[in-house]
């Protein structure tokens, strides 16, 4: 049942992107997807694609987990590339009564639709190579600065963390609710829509108090470990920059070196 | 017969790197009015193999048989199966949800297609029968305390009338008294209502004083099946799967090593004291 939904998952495959720095995949996609905004040529757009091509390669992540992201934007896709097709205004190719096609109109659709294919793949290589433990972890790091100006980051980082820990615990305890419900002859598939927003109350309410009993619990032994916040709180595993990270940075800065290179020079 | 189940398989998150056979080859046989226990360590595949008894999860591959009867056939109605089938779950006090305990019973009737005041008779029946007072009948599920939850929650299985009852340990996170009360209430069950019972465990000590056949579950297949003092008796192999004999069978055991005239693959108490007044 929901064991099936995928959210922002890790696949575990151990290749050379898993072991970066969080941080490094963190300041890379960013960067990969301003660079996908900023420079706007066909050329720039091949460049990002192969680029990306590579990393997914070095990843050992089956494409077709990227592709699955894909498919929950697909129809943001389609209403994009509509609008651009028909509402940029230039040379007229094809025309019925009040709609028509432009050539930039075609140009503009194609390129949007790329940007979105690389930007969703983008982030997703990241969520699949990285923990989300160690994403807020380089977070927290990454951010750090912010403490100087009293943003309170590792209390941010700590809340996303028991967020997404909790995000497979309580879908599990969901799915566990729905079959002893269903043990009972609950019935959750048929019915209008009103008949089957109520065949759900069996399930939210122990779901919101096992919600609240296990984040009174967590509360607990949090404390009774002694946690007061971020204060003096050192890490098992410290992130630290090694050789492999120092040269993902490199790849980095040629990869944009380039971009910019390609954007001014051609 | 009441379950035969055939050569069954289960594979959780096919086709995936986190893919695990939780069930390999399993073949059982269940008499209609048995008392089974299922037994196994935490992973062994036990609750996966009760939730496929009705319908709950579907095979990769083998078929059940409810009454001679393919559940996996294409008119079959999952509804129905699961009327005869009650699955009581690990902490059953975890999916309550009415306002008081009477109308929580009541779901599962009402599920059935019962009108409110058939349904009523038979919440008043099932809570009856799990030894609740009816003082409680009209208080909020949740100001009950552990062990009345739990026979509240049992209830509300029993209210279905099913042919067999499964219980995933039932027993779980309740102190000695509690844990007496509900077995006690299982074995009456049985034995007044002729109800067919599963009772899955990993407690030896449990089952050994009321289940008449022991299946014993590790990684995914079963390895030993018959009455207790049989399935005692392969003690290494027990280990082997991460469990133990009862301590009085052990006791009996050790005995009968240094010499003393008593017999092996004692599983009660009771037979425990009639040996040893012979012995001695």
């Amino acid at each position: 049942m929901l064991r099936d939904i995928t959210l922002g998952q890790y696949y575990p495959a151990g290749s050379v992107i898993h072991k970066l720095d969080p941080r490094v995949k963190l300041l890379g996609t960013v960067l990969y997807i301003i660079s996908l905004f900023v420079f706007g040529k066909p050329v720039n757009y091949l460049l990002a694609a192969l680029f990306l091509a590579l990393l997914i390669k070095l990843s050992k992540v089956p494409v077709s987990f990227m592709v699955r992201g894909l498919r929950a934007i697909f129809i943001l896709m389609i209403i994009t590339a509509i609008f651009n097709l028909f509402l940029t205004p230039g040379r007229v190719i094809w025309q019925l009564w009040k709609l028509k096609i432009t050539e930039e109109g075609v140009r503009v659709a194609v390129l949007m639709v790329i940007r979105l294919i690389l930007l969703v793949m983008g982030s997703s290589l990241m969520t699949l190579t990285t923990t989300p433990n160690d994403l807020t972890d380089g977070m927290e790091k990454g951010l750090g600065f912010l403490k100087k100006v009293h943003v309170p980051v590792h209390e941010i980082a700590m809340m996303m963390s028991i967020a997404l820990r909790f995000i497979p615990i309580l879908m599990e305890e969901t799915d566990k609710i729905m079959k002893a419900q269903s043990a009972r002859g609950a019935d959750f598939d048929t019915g209008n829509l009103i008949q089957k927003a109520k065949s759900l109350v069996p399930v939210l309410v122990p779901l919101f108090i096992s919600a609240f009993r296990r984040a009174n619990d967590l509360a607990m032994a949090m404390e009774a470990r002694g946690y007061h916040g971020g204060e003096g709180r050192t890490k098992m595993r410290p992130l630290e920059y090694y050789g492999i990270d120092h040269t993902a940075y490199l790849v980095l800065a040629c990869y944009l070196a380039v971009m910019i290179a390609v954007r001014v020079l051609l | 017969m009441a379950i035969r189940i055939e050569h069954l398989e289960y594979v959780y998150s096919a086709g995936t790197a986190f893919e695990r056979k939780a069930l390999k080859d399993i073949n059982l046989e269940i008499q209609d009015g048995e008392f089974m226990a299922l037994i196994g360590h935490t992973g062994s595949g036990k609750s996966t193999l009760i939730q496929h008894l009705n319908g709950l999860l579907k095979g990769t591959s083998g078929t059940i048989y409810y009454n001679d009867e393919s559940i996996y056939g294409q008119n079959y109605s999952m509804k129905n199966l699961r009327r005869h089938v009650g699955l009581v779950f690990q902490y059953p006090e975890h999916q309550l949800f009415e306002t008081d305990v009477l109308t929580d019973v009541c779901f599962g009737p009402k599920n059935l297609g019962m009108s409110p005041e058939e349904a009523q008779r038979e919440a008043e029946w099932a809570l009856e029968q799990v030894k609740l007072d009816k003082s409680f009948y009209h208080q909020a599920p949740f100001d009950l305390s552990g062990g009345q939850k739990r026979r509240a929650a049992i209830a509300g299985i029993l209210a279905m009338h099913p042919d067999v009852l499964i219980l995933d340990e039932p027993t779980a996170g309740l102190d000695p008294r509690g844990r007496d009360e509900i077995l006690n209430l299982v074995r009456s069950l049985h034995e007044q209502q002729g109800i067919t019972v599963i009772l899955v465990s990993h407690s030896m000590e449990d089952v050994a004083n009321y289940a008449s056949r022991i299946v014993v579950m590790d990684h995914g297949s079963i390895i030993l099946d018959g009455t207790p003092g049989e399935v005692f008796s392969h003690r290494a192999q027990l280990e082997q799967a991460g469990l133990s004999v009862p301590q009085v069978t052990r006791v009996m055991d050790d005995l009968a090593q240094e010499g003393w005239p008593v017999e092996k693959n004692i599983t009660t108490i009771g037979e425990a004291v009639e040996q040893i007044l012979k012995a001695l």
